[in-house]
């Protein structure tokens, strides 16, 4: 009511694929009017749908700032963070919420991760330092410039919007993706590092970075400004300078 | 037991999804051109081994109204292949730091967009003299 001093709510149209696995034989849309204010993100979107509306809806959450990466989502079939996307963008129109493109449905939103996470892990996320070091020698020191190498590749969240933008990853699951690529670019360029060779092996394979055909749009989607696309694209670079290297090196290019 | 059971959506016709997706596929589409233009020059290297008749027959059939809009058509998509090529050119390429920052991407685009057009303009004005 205006006059009594309070907003006037508007009602927006949100419609989520929804799928229980227990009961539905395949994902259907579900469609549900949430009345929401300038301020409301997607994700809270869902939240006044899950508290209000329909307790059994399910998806992922939790930071509400664009930190955790969990509330991915294919937002009118683009891959967006709830929390980083409002309702006020797509009103008076209708908007379609699914979970991320490319990865199994769990139940509605929930994707399943494991393929992932598995990923992330075969590929050493943590520096492996070059040399023993101890305390007495102190820290570490780099140069704003050995920053400046790795540190835009650092700023990835594991949201895996990146993974939802790949179509080749859509087709050939095996491929080790953009996000998880550009996490191991993020290691192998940071000047403390020891682990390259190690870590090369999965670049040179085929599910390396050979799977990757540029299409690019893991660099659009990304919110955080990785440029996955980047990452793995001059490890192609680095993949054959390594192959033609191994012929004149004695122990190959890798370190 | 688990009641889980994934869904796995189809890829069928995931190009059309996004208009991403659409220019991309007309950008690798225009390779498929690129090689085109590719076999119509070596059929021009063999008929110059056939002798001059043979040589003088494709040069009059490049003339032909069908030649000069196949034509038209290739160097609309070429234009656009190289444009494409140079847009993308920045993610594949290593990191280059000048001062310590990152050199921005439309950087390395326009440099090269530059040094492409340059090269053609020089390539025309040789082929040009040589001809006359």
């Amino acid at each position: 009511m205006a006059d009594d001093g309070k907003i006037i709510e508007k009602i927006i149209e949100i419609e989520v694929l929804r799928y229980r696995p227990e009961q539905d034989k395949e994902p259907f849309f579900q469609s549900y009017q949430v009345p929401f204010t300038d301020d409301m993100s997607v994700l809270q979107g869902l939240q006044y749908i899950k508290d209000q509306l329909d307790g059994t809806l399910s998806f992922r959450w939790s930071c509400r700032m664009a930190i955790c990466g969990s509330c991915g989502a294919m937002i009118n079939g683009i891959p967006k963070l709830g929390c980083k996307t409002f309702l006020r963008e797509y009103y008076p129109r209708k908007l379609r919420v699914e979970p991320l493109a490319h990865f199994p449905i769990e139940r509605d939103l929930v994707v399943g991760v494991e393929d992932f996470i598995g990923k992330l892990e075969r590929i050493k996320p943590y520096i492996v330092p070059k040399e023993p070091r101890t305390l007495a020698q102190g820290e570490y020191l780099q140069t704003p410039a050995q920053l400046e190498r790795f540190l835009q590749f650092s700023s990835c969240i594991n949201c895996m919007l990146c993974y939802a933008a790949c179509p080749q990853y859509g087709l050939d699951s095996n491929f080790i993706g953009p996000g998880v690529l550009a996490l191991l670019h993020r290691y192998n360029a940071d000047s403390r590092d020891g682990a390259r060779s190690e870590r090369m092996e999965l670049v040179h394979a085929e599910e390396g970075v050979w799977s990757c055909t540029a299409v690019g749009y893991c660099s659009e989607v990304c919110p955080k400004g990785v440029d996955p696309a980047n990452a793995v694209n001059q490890n192609k670079t680095a993949s054959a300078m390594d192959y033609f290297l191994r012929f004149v090196l004695p122990k190959g290019a890798s370190r | 037991m688990s009641a889980r059971r994934p869904y796995v959506r189809s890829m069928d016709g995931w190009w059309r999804r996004n208009p991403f997706f659409i220019v991309y596929m007309i950008r690798e589409g225009t390779a498929v051109l690129v090689i085109a233009y590719a076999v119509v020059l070596l059929f021009g290297v063999v008929r110059l081994a056939q002798g001059e008749a043979a040589y003088d027959g494709w040069l009059t059939a490049l003339q032909s109204p069908w030649s000069l809009v196949f034509h038209l058509i290739l160097l609309a998509s070429f234009v656009y292949h190289t444009w494409s090529w140079f847009s993308i050119m920045p993610k594949t390429m290593p990191m280059i730091l000048i001062g310590g920052k990152k050199l921005q991407p439309a950087v390395i685009t326009g440099v090269g967009l530059a040094v492409s057009a340059i090269a053609c303009a020089a390539l025309f004005v040789l082929v040009m003299k040589l001809a006359s």
